[in-house]
């Protein structure tokens, strides 16, 4: 069920020729997560797109639908999931799967969060699609698309073409820098209200809270990370005082998590937060292939590690042989120093 | 209760992996092992069923591992029966060679539809993630195709007595929340590495395993054709797979505090100042 209340002419129907690429946006209490600006920015950077967007759940307010615009959505799609709570994976596929009706996109991008990943692995199973996960970048070919990804714990590179009905892409976060179009105008709003599948409507919520935040950028999203392996030896203070300075979040290798030393929220690697930040700095990390294989798009590594043979020396860019409880300390006074 | 835990053989993740000329993963390579994260899934299978012994279930309970794969995936099924499993379901069949994550699912799928037909299901248990594709896609994809409430990377399992039948509970972290939910059995669980450190098989679970029956299962027995899986029936096709350079222009240094100017330059001309 999908009504325009509007009047606006849904997906292709407006007579261009170009692919209609579809972004599902991820939002916070009504404010947008910066990877989903990145979505937006690489839609519309694809020959001929047309970028629409999707937002199930409340809002967006005007200043959301501003920042939609801005980074290229023309028409935004608001979808209303009847019958079920619109954040389970079933009930957002849902919504997903009426606006792929409407709109008839030939590309679907969402961010590779394990939750999205999910609603593309069932979007792609309903729409008769290919999903491809992990993306560091998507390309137009003749007859489909064509993804790039790093695999096997960054150690190949691989081109896999989609070639199912609709092509269902989870991008990491930071393939592309965000970037807003000057005076582009608000998207178009097309209102779209959902009854839940079954599926959707078999899962109850019977609570869900909040997972505390600090004052930190969130693991998956920041610029720059810093690390702190079993070498702090479950001190993290050195590690805290440079991702302040820097501006970064702070995350751990498992080890450092299993020790109690941090929140496990804060793993980086396969089976933690998978992160590709600008700059990644990592203190006393060996560099293991579960954790590489969660950090290996990172655009510079830099390593602090006591023993030259660590693995991570292998693949940073940077390395620093030495004890990161003198050589931290001394890298945050000296980045303060030079501000002045 | 009828728990069956979907387990994968795949390449060891600390030995060399590559890619072949056709570009499909290299396997069957003697480092292969059960996947890591699927001995965290058997072990949610186990301890549910654990539980409704303990709480006085006198019913018959059975943990099923099932892998879907090559000749020498029962590897994989040899050990989860060695850390306590039951019995063993082998699907094997040359067409599905090169299935993507959603054709895997689509065999996955049939086979567990095969064996609820037999004896009911409550549960479906899978990992987060086979370590070698490393897509966390076949859970959600497998509920999907089955129709069954998802219930996905959970670090608490349970199953109740609910008004209609047995309810599955689990508790979850998402990036943002954190979430209880429930729904009715049967339903597709996942579970994360943090929650069910796995048990090590011993001695006598070893030898018990060698008797324990593995069962094997072809397309035809599932009622699927062979260019619904495989190649043919994979939606997403690798076209180009080459080992990454290294970092071109690596720098190490070694030293304390002194070497951090140099750093300090180096990030500075990287935009990190
Ligand atoms: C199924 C599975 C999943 C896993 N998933 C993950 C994951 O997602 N993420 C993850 O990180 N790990 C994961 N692991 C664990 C992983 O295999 C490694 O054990 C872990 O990454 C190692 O952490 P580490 O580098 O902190 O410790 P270690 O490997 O012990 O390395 C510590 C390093 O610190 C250095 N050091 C010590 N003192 C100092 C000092 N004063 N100054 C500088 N350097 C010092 C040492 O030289 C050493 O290289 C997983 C394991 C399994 C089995
Ligand atoms: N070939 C397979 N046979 C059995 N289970 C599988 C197979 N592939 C994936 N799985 C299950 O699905 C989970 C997630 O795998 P993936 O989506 O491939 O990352 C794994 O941890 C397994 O539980």
């Amino acid at each position: 069920m999908t009504s325009t209340t509007d009047g606006t002419p849904d997906g292709t129907a407006d007579g261009t020729a170009g692919d209609v690429v579809l972004v599902l946006l991820d939002h916070l209490e009504g404010r947008l997560r910066p990877t989903s600006l990145e979505l937006l920015t690489l839609a519309r950077s694809l020959p001929g797109a047309q970028v629409h967007a999707v937002w199930s759940g409340p809002g967006p307010d005007g200043a959301a639908l501003a920042v939609v615009g801005a980074h290229g959505a023309t028409t935004l799609h608001r979808v209303e999931v009847e019958g079920a709570d619109e954040r389970t994976t079933a009930a957002a596929v849902d919504a997903l799967v009426a606006v792929v009706g409407a709109a008839a996109p030939s590309l679907v991008l969402v961010a590779s969060t394990f939750e999205d990943k999910e609603v593309a692995a069932r979007l792609a199973v309903r729409t008769g699609g290919g999903v491809v996960t992990g993306a560091h970048g998507v390309e137009r070919t003749g007859d489909g698309w064509l993804v790039r990804k790093s695999v096997l714990a960054g150690s190949w590179g691989t081109a896999c073409a989609v070639t199912g009905r609709l092509a269902v892409v989870a991008l990491s976060p930071h393939a592309v820098r965000a970037s807003a179009l000057e005076g582009a105008a608000p998207p178009a709003v097309v209102e779209h209200r959902v009854e839940a599948s079954a599926a959707a409507r078999a899962v109850t919520v019977v609570s869900r809270a909040p997972r505390p935040t600090g004052d930190r950028p969130p693991l998956a999203e920041a610029e720059v990370v810093v690390v702190g392996g079993r070498g702090v030896e479950g001190d993290f203070t050195a590690v805290e005082e440079l991702a302040d300075v820097l501006g970064a979040a702070v995350g751990a290798t498992r080890v450092a998590t299993d020790e109690g030393w941090i929140g496990h929220e804060a793993q980086v690697g396969q089976t933690g937060v998978t992160i590709s930040p600008r700059l990644y700095v990592g203190a006393g990390v060996s560099g293991a292939v579960h954790h590489r294989g969660g950090m290996d798009a990172s655009w510079t590594v830099v390593a602090v590690n006591s023993d030259p043979d660590a693995p991570i020396f292998e693949f940073a860019d940077y390395g620093v042989v030495g004890d990161l409880t003198e050589v931290l300390p001394a890298l945050a006074a000296e980045l303060r120093r030079r501000r002045g | 209760m009828r728990v069956v835990v979907c387990v994968k053989h795949v390449p060891d993740i600390q030995s060399p992996r590559a890619f072949r000329e056709d570009r499909l993963l290299a396997r069957g390579g003697d480092d292969d092992t059960l996947n890591e994260l699927d001995e965290d899934a058997l072990e949610a299978g186990l301890r549910t069923v654990e539980a409704a012994r303990a709480a006085g279930d006198e019913g018959e309970h059975e943990v099923t591992v099932l892998t879907v794969g090559p000749a020498h995936a029962v590897e994989a099924l040899r050990r989860g029966l060695a850390m306590g499993a039951t019995s063993a379901v082998h699907v094997t069949d040359e067409a599905i060679a090169g299935s993507d994550a959603l054709a895997t699912a689509r065999v996955l799928a049939a086979a567990v539809a095969h064996l609820h037909a037999e004896r009911p299901v409550d549960l479906v248990v899978a990992g987060m993630a086979a370590l070698d594709g490393l897509t966390s896609l076949v859970p959600a994809a497998l509920a999907e195709l089955l129709g069954w409430p998802q219930l996905t990377l959970a670090d608490e399992v349970a199953v109740e007595a609910g008004e209609g039948g047995p309810l599955v509970r689990v508790r979850r972290e998402t990036s943002t929340q954190v979430e209880v939910l429930t729904a009715p059995a049967p339903a597709v669980v996942s579970v994360t590495d943090q929650a069910f450190r796995a048990r090590f098989p011993d001695f006598k679970g070893i030898l018990a395993a060698r008797k324990k029956p593995v069962t094997a299962l072809t397309l035809a027995d599932l009622g699927l054709e062979p260019t619904a899986v495989g190649l043919a029936g994979s939606t997403t096709r690798i076209t180009e797979a080459a080992p990454r350079p290294e970092r071109p222009d690596r720098v190490i240094v070694t030293g304390g505090a002194e070497t951090v100017p140099a750093l300090v330059d180096y990030l500075a001309q990287k935009g990190f100042q």
